[in-house]
């Protein structure tokens, strides 16, 4: 108690991004852990008894991790702090996927004979500009962005399940255009391959030195990811503890209330959506770089879900919320396949057509499930509970 | 002029499927307060009990209907009893979302149960049409009609003359007056729950006969969100109305699109996805759908 102020005493330390020197302390310390796990290294948990380091797959799975959560900052800027409840979320994710991949990709072209003249002509496949990351990542969340100030002025009119059902729409004309635009998206079943994550000619996608160390293609995009990861979660927890989100959590909790006390309506709801496409289209443009190849029928409702039950089960309206629950769900197969090896759930079955329910499908019953549970039993995610157990044991040994 | 005809002939036995679907979301909404996006997976499980009672038992189809019908009602209520009654009073989206998250886990549930190849519906019409006209109408599509027909009036009459239709509208009008009032909101809750899913039920078989049911059924019950949406989310009427625009729109650009050069940007499948587009439309003139009631809020 020492070290957490009981008081606040000033506007200043309430809105501190670290509210004391504590929290600054685990917060380095988590980040020292995170960059000794990208770089290889083994973090002993318990001394000379749980050791934890990342294998291959895990390294997969964690950067992909990375790259979500600034998807889920996204997503909660516009549902959790500003409470404009979007369902098309996987429809922004799609438009910075594709742009990334149209301008950071290589174009595809085919000989064909042209029927006409009996010539062999050069037709273009797929289009691809080859530029670089630092052109097209931004360039990936601007398109983002724009749909979502092209989609802002519904949201002026409409509130709360109405605009959900026009998100919801959103993600099924999205997957339409992204199906029919071939020669951006290269079809459904095929796809492309993601944009070339390649900055000043230095390849995230390629395994290499740096600075003397020998890191994989995994590692250089595990950094990329926390790098970008750190400077975006900044921006947002800065933006929230701005005008800005004070703005928005007024609009979240009172829209009619907050109009009457001066805040712009659709100025905030514009700004909300905006940003949130904006993360949206970064996340989108590099989730896929993990893979290499993104396919159109990706962004369908169950990513948006996916999305949705990130931020439920992270904590709605928290960035560290989000950062957990994109890594708990992106982390969920993982654990469902773990899960399956113990007896008791062997009903789980790792074939993908025998027993009672194969890995997939535990994985989204698991989804469902969760999100169900935290809602009625947590409904702040698991930042409440770990609100919850910090505070318990402050008190303790006392209850309270 | 045939084509036109079949065309519109075609939508009305959409009209119908829908109709049927929406009702449910919009007869949970009005009495509950609660957007139920479970109702695809309601619609799933719906339409494997009657082919499972009809074509694996071997029953016969109307009796198969009869106990798929209770099985529907009984997993409506114990829906709303387990997940839905916890959340009574927390914001209206909360609730919507753990009703997609419903969705998520009934739908698994129902593709396990029914696996991967087309089953069929085990319905007395099977492919069988009548040439009326010129124009070609599946028996399926005339009993899908009638059957909209006869279970909408039972629906309204139940509402106006029955003593729970009028605990539910009491309900629906508003939940703590009625409540004060003596109506027990439970049962009001529990019984819109049943008759969405024996709603979904019907719907799930009319979408399934003659073609074969399979886990796509689950798309085409989205699209009837569209059709809640464009009628307005709390109006019977609207519903009605709101399917009919809908699947007329969706089925004559299916018609028509291929005929025309100029359409053909707008790409293969089109019309699957002109049900969102007349919805935003609409939206965009009229934020509460054609016959919703608009919010009035005190600030």
């Amino acid at each position: 108690m020492r070290y957490r102020p009981g008081l606040v005493a000033d506007y200043e330390s309430d809105a501190a991004i670290f509210k004391s020197n504590v929290q600054r302390f685990w917060f380095s310390v988590l980040l020292v852990a995170v960059v000794v796990l990208g770089l290889g290294g083994t973090i002993p948990l318990v001394p000379g008894l749980v050791d934890f380091s990342l294998q291959a797959d895990l390294l997969l799975i964690g950067t992909t991790a990375m790259f979500a959560s600034i998807g889920a900052i996204g997503l909660n800027i516009v549902t959790g702090y500003a409470g404009q409840v979007s369902l098309g979320h996987a429809f922004f994710l799609g438009i910075g996927a594709f742009t990334g991949a149209l301008l950071g990709g290589v174009e595809v072209t085919r000989q064909v004979i042209d029927l006409d003249t009996g010539q062999f002509v050069e037709k273009t496949l797929l289009y691809g500009f080859g530029l670089d990351l630092i052109i097209w990542l931004p360039a990936a969340g601007l398109a983002a962005a724009l749909m979502g100030l092209i989609v802002a002025p519904l949201a002026f009119r409409l509130r709360g399940l109405y605009l959900a059902f026009v998100t919801l729409g959103l993600v099924f004309l999205g997957e339409h255009v992204f199906r029919e635009a071939k020669v951006v998206t290269g079809g459904v079943g095929v796809g492309r391959e993601s944009g070339v994550p390649s900055l000043f000619g230095f390849r995230f996608d390629q395994p290499g030195e740096v600075f003397g160390i020998f890191l994989s293609k995994n590692q250089k995009l595990f950094f990329l990811g926390l790098g970008l990861l750190i400077i975006l979660g900044l921006t947002a927890k800065n933006m929230a503890r701005s005008k800005v989100g004070r703005a928005l959590a007024a609009v979240r909790d009172r829209d009619i209330a907050a109009e009457m006390m001066g805040i712009p309506l659709a100025r905030y709801k514009m700004i909300a959506f905006v940003v949130s496409s904006f993360y949206a289209g970064v996340a989108g443009g590099l989730l896929f770089a993990v893979i290499g190849r993104v396919e159109p029928l990706s962004f369908n409702l169950l990513l948006s879900i996916e999305y949705i039950a990130m931020i439920l089960i992270g904590g709605v309206a928290t960035v560290s919320g989000s950062i957990m629950g994109a890594f708990f769900i992106t982390f969920l197969p993982r654990i469902v396949k773990w899960l399956a090896g113990f007896w008791m759930f062997g009903f789980i079955s790792e074939s993908p057509t025998g027993g009672f329910v194969t890995l997939a499908q535990m994985e989204q019953i698991l989804f469902g499930g969760l999100i169900i549970m935290f809602l009625i039993l947590e409904p702040l995610g698991m930042y409440g509970i770990w609100i919850r157990v910090r505070n318990y044991w402050k008190a303790w040994p006392f209850s309270y | 002029m045939t084509q036109f005809l079949q065309a519109i002939t075609n939508g009305f036995s959409l009209a119908a499927i829908y109709a049927l679907i929406a009702l449910g979301f919009v007869i949970i909404y009005k009495s509950t307060q609660v957007f139920n996006f479970a109702q695809p997976a309601l619609l799933l499980l719906g339409g494997y009990w009657v082919l499972y009672f009809g074509t694996v038992w071997g029953w016969p189809f109307e009796f198969a209907i009869l106990v798929g019908a209770v099985f529907a009602a009984v997993t409506g209520i114990i829906i709303e009893r387990t997940t839905l009654r916890p959340m009574v009073g927390k914001p209206v989206f909360a609730v919507a979302i753990v009703t997609i998250g419903l969705n998520t886990v009934i739908t698994i549930i129902a593709l396990d149960l029914m696996g991967v190849e087309i089953r069929q519906m085990g319905d007395p019409w099977g492919l069988k049409t009548v040439l009326i006209g010129g124009v070609t109408i599946a028996h399926r599509q005339i009993a899908a009609i009638i059957t909209v027909i006869v279970l909408v009036s039972l629906l309204l009459a139940f509402f106006k003359y029955s003593r729970m239709g009028l605990a539910m509208r009491a309900a629906a009008f508003d939940q703590e007056v009625a409540l004060t009032q003596g109506v027990s909101v439970r049962s009001v809750f529990a019984i819109s729950w049943a008759i969405a899913a024996v709603l979904a039920l019907f719907g799930g078989i009319f979408l399934g006969s003659g073609i074969g049911f399979e886990r796509s059924a689950a798309v085409s019950a989205l699209k009837a969100l569209p059709v809640v949406i464009v009628g307005g989310l709390d109006s019977i009427t609207g519903a009605l109305v709101g399917a009919v625009i809908v699947a007329q729109a969706e089925m004559l650009t299916a018609t028509y699109q291929s005929q025309f050069a100029w359409l053909s940007w707008l790409g293969q499948g089109f019309s699957s996805v002109v049900p969102y587009l007349v919805m935003f439309i609409v939206l965009l003139f009229r934020p509460y759908g054609l016959f919703g009631t608009k919010e009035v809020e005190r600030v």
